[in-house]
């Protein structure tokens, strides 16, 4: 998972790179908690370029990243998602939570850089 | 013509959860003699990897277990049986209910037997208390269905 903060905006963005199941979900959910109670961001991006599989453990995951950030007054949102992650997102209801955003360019071009 | 035939699998793993990548990436490779599509190959990785994860994490509560698959495959569909010898589930119904899980402080969400009844044409589960789950899930690969009928 790449890691960027963006301090003028309080944005903190995760973009995620690998399949999310069970296995991958509790390593992400530690870094993730970690980097939230760091920055105490004001918005909170899951981008899923390069997320190519998630099944219920990715809901679970999203929804407690949700509930944490929630907590200090932030809002949640994924960009960047699949047709079939999409239909998981949907059929769970987690959407009503955490919106689907379009938005171009996140965090600019240096992204990857910020590992 | 197709080349279409019948075949049949068999796994067996340990409850480990690196194996659940390790499970769906299988059956996806075996299923993949039908000539499903993309969209099919997806829901039934992610119907694997929900059945599989149950067994290692409900079935065997993260201890060490083993997970056993039997795929086959038809002319026109798939047949895919996943279980475990673990703890059983008490009551299917309500576990088979969208939002029921038994252990939310693990951060479930109760969405994986909703998953599997939505992207498998069937879904049938069999369990005893203390003797373990066995999770039969049907689908059909609709290309092959067609080109049946073309024929
Ligand atoms: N193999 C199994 N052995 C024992 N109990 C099971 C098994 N599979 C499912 N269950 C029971 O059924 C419930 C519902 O399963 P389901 O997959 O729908 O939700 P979950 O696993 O709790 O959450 P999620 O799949 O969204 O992470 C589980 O909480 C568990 O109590
Ligand atoms: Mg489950």
């Amino acid at each position: 998972m790449q890691v960027k903060y963006i301090k003028e905006d309080k944005q903190l963005i995760f973009k995620i790179d690998e399949e999310i199941d069970h296995h991958s979900s509790e390593k992400i959910r530690k870094r993730a908690d970690y980097e939230i109670q760091v920055h105490i961001p004001k918005k909170l991006i899951f981008d899923f370029e390069h997320v190519t599989f998630m099944d219920s453990s990715g809901i679970g995951m999203l929804i407690g990243r949700y509930k944490l950030l929630s907590m200090f007054g932030g809002k949640t949102s994924i960009v960047n998602v699949n047709a079939p992650i999409k239909k998981v997102l949907e059929m769970s209801g987690v959407l009503k939570l955490i919106p689907i955003e379009e938005i171009e360019n996140i965090g600019g071009n240096n992204l990857e850089k910020c590992i | 013509m197709k080349n279409v035939y019948e075949n049949e699998m068999k796994l067996e793993f340990l409850s480990k959860s690196n194996n659940e990548s390790f499970a769906r990436i299988t059956i996806a490779a075996f299923v993949a003699q039908l000539d499903p599509t993309i969209e099919e190959i997806s829901d039934i990785k992610t119907a694997v990897s929900e059945a599989v994860t149950n067994c290692i994490i409900h079935g065997y509560e993260e201890k060490e277990g083993t997970v056993k698959i039997e795929c086959k495959l038809f002319a026109n569909s798939i047949e895919i049986e996943i279980s475990d010898n673990g703890k059983g589930i008490e009551n299917v119904e309500k576990a088979r209910q969208a939002l029921y899980t038994s252990k939310p402080e693990l951060e479930r969400s109760g969405m994986g037997f909703t998953i599997m009844e939505s992207f498998m044409d069937e879904v049938k589960i069999e369990s005893v208390l203390g003797l373990g789950t066995k999770v039969t899930m049907k689908k059909m690969i609709k290309a092959n269905v067609e080109q049946e009928i073309k024929i």
